[in-house]
Order: C-alpha cells, then sequence, then structure tokens
C-alpha cells in the first residue's frame, strides 16, 4: 500500500513537472526563437551583434511599441482588444506637448501629465465597453478614429516641437542614468517589472485572469466585472501615456500622424509572445520577448540589405509561425482549445 | 433540534418573452434542514435558485430572510446576505487554479488592499479542503480537472462563503457513488451546523437519503411540500408528472441479429486506452458501464476521430475506415453525442432549429446553397414535440431553455442525421424521470429499427435496463463484455475494479 502511495506520489510529481513544462513551454520556445533568429543575423553580418547596434538600433526601436504591448497584454488577456493605443498615443502626444509648452511645464510633471491623459483615453475605452455594452473591437476602433482626428485637430496638422525650454525632454528616453544603456529602454524594463508584478500580485491581476477565462463565473462570483475592465483599460492607457512620451522624447517632438499601425504591431508582439487572443492566459514576459523578436527581425532584415516591401512578408510568416506553432504545442500537450 | 425559519419565498412569479417561468410559487427554509426542490425539465428549479441568488429579479412575490423582508439585486448582495449557490453548470475560471477558484472576489491580500497574499490562500485552501474531505490539490488548474473534481471546486467554493442558505443545484449530475457519498457527509454536517440546504437532482433515491422535506413544481407551479419520511418516490413521481412512470424493468429479450455493423480492434491511445476490442451488432444497445475514469468517454472520443489513436483499426460492415476527424465518422454514418453538451454538443446563442439540423445541413439546403428554412422548422418542431421540449418555439435561443430541454435537443440533433451507429455519452445527465423514461423508449424504437447503439452511462440501473450487452471498463481498459441476462450490480461493479481494487472505494 505504501509502495503504491508513492508510487502514486511519484507519478503525481511527474504531472506536475509536465504540467510546469506545458505552462512554460510558449515562452521557453519564443525566447529559443529570439536566440535563433539572433545568432542567424551575427553569423550573416557580425556587426549586428555590436553593442551600438543592439541598444542604438534593436532595443531603442522596441521601447515604444514594447510599453504599448504591455499595456495591450492585459487588456488582451481579458480576452478583449484594444485598437486604439496607436493614435491614442499620437493624441497623447499632441496634449502633453501642447501643455508642457504652454504652462512651462518641467519634465517630471510632463511625463506624470502623459500618463495621465493617457490613462483617461484607457478608461474611456473601458466606459464605452461596459457601460454602453459595446464589443471591445467596436469601442476601441471608434476611439481610435477620433483619437486620429482629435490629434491632427489640436496639433493643427502641425508637430509641436520640444524647444529648449523643457530642459532634459530628450534625455527621458535618450540619456544615461545607466553609462551606455538608454533611457528608454531602462523605462521599459522597469514597466515590464511592475506590470508582472501588477498582472501576477495583485488584486487587479487576478481579476484580468479570471475575466477573460469565465466573465460570466467572475460575475457570479460578486466581482464588480465592469469596474475592473474600466481600470484594466485605464491601465493599458497608462502604458500607451508613458510610450507617448519615450516617443516624444526620442524625436523631440510630438508628431500628430505617427501612431497609426502601432496598435496592431504592439498586438502583434503580444500574440508571439503566447498571449491567447481568446483570454485567460498571457505574460509580460512572453510580450517583451514577442517585441523583441519584431525589432530584432527588422534591424536585421535592414541589415541583410533586404527591401522595405520584404521585410513586411518576413514578418507576416513570422506571425502566422509563432502563432501556428503555439497552437500544435497545445495540441500535442491535449490541452483544449479554450 | 430547533427549528427556527431561514428563509421564506411568498408568492413569487416569474414571466420570460413567452415562458411563465414561475407562477406563484412558494416555499421555505428551516436551519438544519435539507430542503429538495424537484420537477420536471423546465419545471422552473434553476430559476427560482437564481432569483434567491440574485441572478434573475422576481416580477412579483416575496422573500423573508432572518424573519426580514429582502430584496437580493445581484450576486454580490446574495453573498452578502449569506446565500451561496453550485449552479446547474459549472462556473469557473478554468485558467485559475483551484484555490483562486474557490475564493475568487475574496482573496486574502496584503495590509493595503492591494497584493495578493498567496500563501494565505493556499493554506486557506488546504484547511477548507481538508475540513471537507476532499481529495484536491489547491495549486492545480481547474481546466485540467475532471468534470467531477470540478464539480468539487464549486461545493468547496460554495461552503467557503460560511453563509447560513446553500443552494445546490443537481451537485451530483457528474459525480461517481463514492464522491456523491463525500457530498453528503459534507451537507450532514452542514445540517448539523445549523444551516439551511436547498437540494435539487432528477435522482430521486437521493432524495429519501439526505433530505428532509422536499417541494414539487410543476410547470412553473407550486404543486405541494411533503416530509420526506411520510412519502415515497412513487408518490413524489406522480406529483412532478402528474402520472405513473414505469422504473427498473429490464429489456424483454430481444432478438439481434448476427450482422456485426462495427467492429473496433485493438484500439489504443496516447493516454489511457489499451488495446481495446469490441463488435457492436445491427439493432442492438450495447452499453458501457465502469467508474467515472475507465475511458468510456476517451473511448468514444478515439472512435469518433476527436482524439488520436495510437492503434487499432475500426471496421464498418467489414471494410475498414480511416476517421481522422470528427467529420470522417460522421460521413461513414456514425454519431456521438457528447456527455459535455455545453462545449461540445450546442451551440448556446442559436435557435433550436439551428441546432437540430447543424448535422445534416446538406439534407435541409438546396442545391444553391441555401437553407430551407421550412423543412428545417419543420423537423424541429416535431423533436420538439417527439421529445417533449418545454420551449414556447423551435426560434428560442438554446441558452434559455432549462438544463435538461438543452440535453433533449442535442439529442435531437442526432436523430435528425439518421446514423447507422449511435454513440449516446451519459444521455439522461440531467433529464427528470418522465423525459427519461421517453428517451429509454426512443433508444430501444431506434434499436428496433435497425440501428446500433453504444450507451455510455453510469447509472447501472440505466445500463441493465436498456443495454443487450454491457461491457465493462476499469483503467483504460475492456474488462468483459456480458450479456443482459448473465449481469446484476455486482457483477458489473467487480469488472469495473478489476484494477483499481482497494483504491477506489466503492458502493
Ligand atoms: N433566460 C431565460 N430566457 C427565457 N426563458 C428562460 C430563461 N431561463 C429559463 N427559461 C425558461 O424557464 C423555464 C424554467 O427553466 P428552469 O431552468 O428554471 O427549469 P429547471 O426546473 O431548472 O429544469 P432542469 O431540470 O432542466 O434544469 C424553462 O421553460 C426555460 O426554457
Ligand atoms: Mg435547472
Amino acid at each position: 500500500m505504501s509502495e503504491a502511495l508513492s508510487a502514486a506520489k511519484k507519478a503525481e510529481d511527474g504531472n506536475k513537472v509536465a504540467a510546469f513544462i506545458r505552462r512554460e513551454i510558449g515562452r521557453v520556445t519564443a525566447l529559443a526563437s529570439l536566440v535563433v533568429i539572433f545568432t542567424f543575423f551575427t553569423i550573416m553580418r557580425p556587426v549586428f551583434a555590436s553593442w551600438a547596434n543592439v541598444s542604438g538600433g534593436i532595443l531603442m526601436s522596441t521601447t515604444v511599441i514594447g510599453l504599448m504591448a504591455i499595456g495591450v497584454t492585459f487588456v488582451i488577456i481579458t480576452g478583449g482588444i484594444d485598437l486604439s493605443v496607436g493614435t491614442s498615443m499620437a493624441l497623447v502626444a499632441v496634449i502633453t506637448g501642447k501643455t508642457v509648452m504652454a504652462m512651462h511645464l518641467n519634465v517630471w510633471s510632463g511625463i506624470l501629465l502623459g500618463m495621465l491623459v493617457g490613462t483617461i483615453l484607457g478608461a474611456i475605452n473601458g466606459i464605452l465597453i461596459t457601460v454602453l455594452k459595446l464589443p471591445p473591437f467596436i469601442a476601441t476602433l471608434a476611439t481610435m478614429k477620433g483619437a486620429q482626428g482629435l490629434a491632427l485637430i489640436i496639433s493643427d496638422l502641425k508637430p509641436i516641437l520640444f524647444t529648449t525650454d523643457v530642459k532634459g525632454w530628450d534625455s527621458i528616453a535618450q540619456g544615461n542614468i545607466i553609462p551606455n544603456f538608454p533611457n528608454a529602454v531602462l523605462i521599459l524594463l522597469v514597466a515590464a517589472v511592475v506590470a508582472s508584478i501588477i498582472l501576477n500580485k495583485t488584486v487587479l491581476g487576478r481579476y484580468t485572469f479570471a475575466i477573460g477565462s469565465n466573465t460570466e463565473a467572475t460575475k457570479l462570483s460578486g466581482v464588480k466585472v465592469n469596474r475592473w475592465l474600466v481600470a484594466i483599460y485605464a491601465l493599458c492607457g497608462l502604458f500607451v501615456g508613458l510610450a507617448a512620451v519615450v516617443m516624444t522624447s526620442r524625436l523631440g517632438s510630438a508628431q500628430p500622424d505617427l501612431g497609426l499601425g502601432y496598435e496592431l504591431e504592439a498586438i502583434a508582439a503580444v500574440i508571439i509572445g503566447g498571449t491567447s487572443l481568446l483570454g485567460g492566459k498571457g505574460t509580460i514576459s512572453g510580450t517583451i520577448i514577442g517585441a523583441l523578436i519584431m525589432s530584432v527581425l527588422i534591424n536585421g532584415l535592414r541589415i541583410l540589405e533586404l527591401q522595405q516591401e520584404w521585410q513586411y512578408v518576413v514578418v507576416g510568416a513570422v506571425i502566422l509561425l509563432a502563432v501556428y506553432g503555439d497552437n500544435v504545442r497545445r495540441r500535442r500537450a491535449g490541452e483544449t482549445t479554450h | 433540534m430547533s427549528s427556527a425559519q431561514l428563509l421564506s419565498v411568498s408568492g413569487v412569479s416569474k414571466e420570460f418573452p413567452g415562458v411563465k417561468a414561475l407562477n406563484n410559487v412558494s416555499f421555505d427554509l428551516n436551519e438544519g434542514e435539507v430542503h429538495a426542490i424537484v420537477g420536471e425539465n423546465g419545471a422552473g428549479k434553476s430559476t427560482l435558485m437564481k432569483i434567491l441568488s440574485g441572478i434573475y429579479k422576481k416580477d412579483s412575490g416575496d422573500i423573508t430572510y432572518k424573519g426580514s423582508s429582502v430584496s437580493i439585486p445581484n450576486p454580490f448582495e446574495a453573498q452578502k446576505l449569506g446565500i451561496s449557490i453550485i449552479h446547474q453548470e459549472l462556473n469557473l475560471m478554468p485558467h485559475l487554479t483551484v484555490a483562486e477558484n474557490i475564493f475568487i472576489g475574496r482573496e486574502d491580500r496584503f495590509p493595503g488592499g492591494v497584493f495578493l497574499d498567496n500563501k494565505k490562500l493556499v493554506e486557506a485552501a488546504v484547511a477548507l479542503l481538508a475540513e471537507l474531505g476532499l481529495a484536491l490539490n489547491p495549486n492545480d488548474i481547474v481546466g485540467e480537472l475532471t468534470i467531477a473534481k470540478q464539480q468539487m471546486v464549486e461545493i468547496a467554493k460554495a461552503v467557503s462563503y460560511r453563509g447560513s442558505v446553500i443552494i445546490m443545484d443537481e451537485p451530483t449530475s457528474s459525480l461517481t457513488p463514492a464522491e456523491t457519498d463525500a457530498l453528503f457527509a459534507i451537507i450532514r454536517s452542514l445540517k448539523a451546523a445549523g444551516k439551511g440546504v436547498v437540494y435539487i437532482s432528477h435522482r430521486l433515491e437521493e432524495l429519501e437519503k439526505i433530505t428532509d422535506r422536499i417541494t414539487v413544481l410543476r410547470d412553473g407551479e407550486y404543486v405541494q411540500t411533503l416530509k420526506t419520511t411520510e412519502t415515497s418516490i412513487p408518490e413524489v413521481i406522480s406529483l412532478m408528472v402528474g402520472r405513473k412512470v414505469a422504473q427498473d424493468q429490464r429489456p424483454e429479450n430481444r432478438v439481434i441479429g448476427t450482422e456485426i455493423v462495427l467492429r473496433v480492434e485493438g484500439l489504443s491511445d496516447q493516454h489511457l486506452l489499451k488495446d481495446i476490442s469490441f463488435d457492436l451488432r445491427k439493432g442492438e444497445i450495447l452499453g458501457f458501464a465502469g467508474l467515472m475514469g475507465a475511458g468510456r468517454t476517451e473511448l468514444a472520443r478515439a472512435i469518433m476521430g476527436a482524439d488520436p489513436k495510437t492503434a487499432g483499426t475500426i471496421t464498418l460492415h467489414g471494410n475498414e475506415v480511416k476517421i481522422k476527424q470528427p467529420s470522417d465518422a460522421v460521413a461513414v454514418g456514425i454519431g456521438y453525442l457528447s456527455e459535455d453538451r455545453k462545449r461540445f454538443g450546442l451551440l448556446l446563442n442559436q435557435d433550436i432549429t439551428f441546432n437540430v439540423i447543424l448535422s445534416s445541413i446538406p439534407r435541409f439546403s438546396n442545391k444553391f446553397g441555401f437553407l430551407k428554412v421550412k423543412s428545417a422548422a419543420g423537423i424541429a418542431r416535431d423533436a420538439i414535440a417527439q421529445l417533449r421540449v418545454r420551449t414556447p418555439s423551435e426560434r428560442q435561443f438554446l441558452k434559455n431553455l432549462s438544463g435538461g430541454n438543452q440535453q433533449k435537443v442535442v439529442i435531437a440533433k442526432w436523430l435528425t442525421r439518421d446514423c447507422e451507429v449511435l454513440i449516446f455519452d451519459e444521455p439522461t445527465r440531467g433529464i427528470d424521470v418522465g423525459a427519461k423514461d421517453e428517451i429509454y423508449r426512443l433508444l430501444t424504437k431506434l434499436a428496433e429499427e435497425g440501428k446500433s447503439i453504444i450507451m455510455i452511462s453510469s447509472e447501472l440501473p440505466e445500463v441493465l435496463r436498456l443495454s443487450d450487452r454491457i461491457a465493462v471498463m476499469c483503467d483504460g481498459r475492456l474488462t468483459g463484455i456480458i450479456d443482459n441476462k448473465d449481469a446484476d450490480q455486482n457483477v458489473i461493479m467487480e469488472l469495473a475494479t478489476k484494477f483499481s481494487a482497494g483504491l477506489t472505494s466503492v458502493n
């Protein structure tokens, strides 16, 4: 009997290991793909792996999409979608730029303002979805268009330059608190860690997963689902606001027409990182890996001097491969598609 | 024993578009009492419970709780009052763990209220599960558990609210006898602690074991409340359906031909099934018995091509058929009625007609691909009449039907497809006595018309009543096939526990 018990226990431990692998394999393979792609480009063109290219080229170009993708990860885990993040970023940039210039705000107030405006835009999405009961796709499609228009109207179709009176605005992204390490990348890292803590350790994170896993059951358990959804969309907006700040700092200006299309890249990064569009599962680290895969690819293809139009085709193929691979793995593991 | 009144409902009515679900219904619940609500599918049992747990609003009537009149506008309010419910359909978050599911909405937090205290959460779950005697690991992902275990999670969750009233809407429909006993032990201890339990079940034999009083509903109307000790199951049944229903017959010795329709040889799968071989004859009902987890559903899914096989052949009328996916199986005339209707059997957001013709769309469309709306609606109306589905019309959405009526629609779907071989997996789960009887008659009629039927059921009386032969499985293996005349509960149980003797307790 005790033998049987210990055998059963061993089997259970085995199951646990299997379950762990099954759960983590998405991220492990994503990471492995990243390493393979990176190695490939390094062999083709050793300059690819130089720190100058890695930090100034790859990491720097991951920051804006990466920050947005972090926000979108929360939304997608709830089973929702946010199509408005790209143009919302432009709107935040324009509003922040105008206000900072007009009121002579300092850098810190400017950053906070950007995050606040982003949060408000996100909360508006949340309210449209929960109060007017619009499907997330429709609600955020509408706000995407609205934000695009407002950004152009407010800016009068002109870029807003951050003149030198706003001391240090450019160093938000381009300065080096850590030598040789751009601040923008540091911001992305810190944001990823904070987001990961929110997702895994806080009440909001728990409800993010619960809502995505089964909204009805969550509601029936007495959780005020609508309020939490507004909070989650607002949180997404907060990261979009941060992305806008980084963007304006990198460019030295707020460009009202820059942002459309970013939402799809952010969503692609989230999906490549193993977050399910059906909701209920996903990780921040996966999203960061997904964003890195995209920027490594684009950077590498550019260094190989592949034409722009072919770069698009390759990126498209990678998205297909990543999601298909994830499906195959899950089917093998006997997981049903939730 | 003190028997102060906990809850009383009087004159409650509720109408849905086209359906009077409850009409002037009353009942009451005392401390330390288990009060059963019984009635046919669609009688209004779940609706009444949903009103008590804040999901539906009543149109009229009063609810008194612990002596004062209350309104229960939402689930949160019900929880605050101390009324918790185990829903008829599972309501869990499949991606979350057992502990996270149990305490959803009430998770332990560190001071400040933002961060989760997972350690405390798991400890609380361990303590609760131990108290209830449930063998569940709090860290397991719920979506990876069997339906029975998920049901256990629901039970633990309902108890964890520590309320005064616990409503259980068909908690045993997917439990084994041993698990049912574990649940009864829990109910008894709740009773001893002075809580009130509302208990809904179509397994009427359970009523004698666990309930104190029984309230019967019929067509949304209150019929009568009886003391369990002063009544009998036949009396309850006749109050429920308004007529007498035969019980526990055995099939008359039907003569089955020797023509073999389906032959399965050496079938195995990756996880559980090992070398399974059997024949199915024309016009035969082959019952599959065994404990939960013996691999009967897995076998059906493997035959249907829903899950991959690692070995084995399937022959139909002597010709080997290659079945790689369910559509292959349906194309050669094998139909499967899944045990988990919500996930695999039904489109809840579509109407009855659409669900009924779903597997036979080519038959109901013309050569340009347009649906023949009239004949589809006709067949749906026939099915509604034949199976006595309680619905205002064939245009009703599935999600608005009661659980048992949804099950009838799944059956109608496969009857419409007109398959030669039909696999029924738990065909009467959640179905009332009257309708059960009709489904039994239907299965027998199908067999008499020359169809071959595999019937998987966890209810032995049902297997004994219907099957010509009975195949018993244990641990992924076929442990025997016996003729009905040689079978009884003991023989079957022996075969069903052949490899697991000592590990699982059965009664
Ligand atoms: N949301 C709804 N919209 C429309 N009709 C509904 C809705 N919910 C229930 N009904 C109808 O109300 C009646 C009572 O349903 P209810 O679910 O209470 O039955 P039940 O007694 O629980 O049956 P079962 O034993 O099958 O679970 C049924 O005719 C059902 O179709
Ligand atoms: Mg019901």
